[in-house]
């Protein structure tokens, strides 16, 4: 019960004076508690614990943290081409695992 | 769908784990304090796949799982209770008390119902004039908002026939007592990211300095928990602790500030026992006194209540990290989802379920 869940915000409105919204998840859609996450808006993603949104999915932070791991990869291939003793380590720990 | 495919993309999780790779020269304990990341990491194999020095310590961040028995043997209490309808999240229900759990008590005839949010509990009392509903408002400060709101509003609209019977715990002082104890092998923490998402980072901060542990907000998909491994065991290497964020789609430094004022309104901190750990000084959250009608403790008597805990089950171990799940000897035999005897074989978030559906067939041979 204590997973958040993404959703994509579809649908706006007011019931008994507090802000609600419908939220797609994934084709599964449900009516959640916007009163917490006054900024977000109709296309907006949102994550929703127990019926109540908690944060708006920040779309920079996440194309930054995804653009940071691409980076990390791109190093793996820069120092695996420079460096003379390249570390299988993680492919022997998958198999002996 | 969009911002949960692109973290589970396995060319980049290839990426991190090469990286840690080249990272790590010496042994480190991780934790990983919440149960999702708990999920992530076995379903996954991510323990697996990491360099055999890195050993991942699971976490009591479980709410379920460290509930404690007392309360639970409450809820079953008032549940039995004629006139009552008690609602709770569905992963409560197989939840073992001292003799029985909800399931049980609803086959015996108690109105339990499985809800989605409190909010449909509230729907509940409207709908049902008649009888007192009773909303099982556990966890940690992920759920907190909700059902702080969720009494708000029942106060404000004067639903009377409406109560809660809370438990909520807090992350910060168990990452405390777990730095205190004794046995300490943790290394690091991942922080639970959604926890922060709600409260900030800011009550980290003086865990970081006073115990020079690094503390590395994450999030719940693959990618996400093998960033935050990788930021820890760079920290660990660097001989550096730092509190950083690696989950900034979902957490700001200062969290979500109308849920803390709304929390701090219906909400006071409290000490708590935690199942299978014992009582953590300043660990939970209770109603504070302008909302104690809605205190179903309060509303039922259910002062006599006496909690046993089965003599074979060894979750207390588990949620402290000192065994792995395939080490208690009821793992799979006596204990199983269908027939828990520990809370932590119950839950999406708990450690023995997560061992059970994922690695039950690769238990290592017990010699006899």
């Amino acid at each position: 019960m204590c997973l958040g869940v993404p959703g994509k915000v579809t649908e706006i409105f007011e019931a008994e004076g507090t802000r609600f919204a419908m939220v797609d998840f994934g084709g599964v859609h449900k009516r959640v508690c916007l009163a917490y996450v006054p900024e977000v808006v109709v296309g907006d993603y949102t994550i929703v614990h127990v019926g109540f949104a908690l944060t708006k999915l920040d779309e920079k932070s996440a194309l930054e943290t995804l653009e940071l791991f691409r980076s990390v990869g791109l190093l793996d291939e820069e120092l695996g081409r420079m460096d003379d003793a390249p570390a299988p380590a993680p492919a022997s720990a998958a198999e002996a695992g | 769908m969009k911002y949960l495919d692109e973290f589970g993309d396995p060319e980049l999780a290839r990426a991190l784990l090469d990286d840690i790779a080249r990272t790590v020269t010496r042994p480190w304990a991780i934790m990983e304090v919440c149960g999702g990341q708990t999920h992530t990491i076995i379903r996954n194999g991510i323990d697996q796949l990491l360099p055999e020095q890195v050993q991942l310590i699971h976490g009591p961040g479980c709410p379920v799982c460290v509930t404690p028995l007392e309360t639970i043997d409450k809820a079953l209490a008032i549940a039995a209770t004629p006139g009552v309808i008690f609602c709770s999240f569905g992963d409560m229900l197989r939840v073992p008390g001292s003799s029985k759990d909800l399931f049980r008590v609803k086959s015996e005839g108690g109105d339990v119902r499985v809800v989605y949010s409190p909010l449909d509990a509230v729907q509940l009392a409207k709908d049902n004039p008649d009888k007192q509903v009773v909303f099982f408002g556990i966890g940690f400060e992920t759920t907190a908002p909700a059902n702080a709101m969720t009494v708000k509003m029942a106060k404000e609209q004067g639903i009377p026939n409406f109560s809660l019977l809370v438990s909520h715990v807090l992350v910060p002082p168990a990452i405390t007592a777990l730095l205190e104890s004794p046995n300490r092998r943790v290394q690091g923490f991942l922080a639970a990211g959604h926890v922060c998402t709600v409260m900030g980072m800011g009550e980290y901060v003086p865990l970081v300095e006073r115990y020079h542990v690094p503390i590395v907000v994450t999030g719940f998909e693959p990618l996400d928990v093998l960033e935050g491994i990788r930021r820890v065991l760079v920290q660990l290497e660097e001989g550096r602790a730092e509190l950083e964020n690696a989950y900034p789609r979902a957490v700001s430094a200062e969290g979500n500030l109308p849920a803390q004022a709304v929390v701090r309104e219906v909400f006071e901190t409290c000490d708590r026992a935690w199942r299978g750990i014992g009582t953590i000084p300043q660990s939970g959250w209770r109603l504070s006194p302008a909302y104690a009608d809605f205190d179903a403790e309060r509303r039922f008597d259910v002062s006599g209540v006496v909690a046993e805990e089965s003599s074979l089950c060894r979750s207390g171990e588990v949620l402290q990290g000192l065994i792995k799940p395939v080490q208690c000897e009821a793992f799979g035999k006596e204990c199983t989802p269908r027939s828990p005897l520990g809370a932590p074989m119950v839950s999406s978030e708990g450690a023995c379920a997560a061992y059970y559906q994922f690695r039950r067939l690769e238990r290592p041979a017990v010699t006899a």
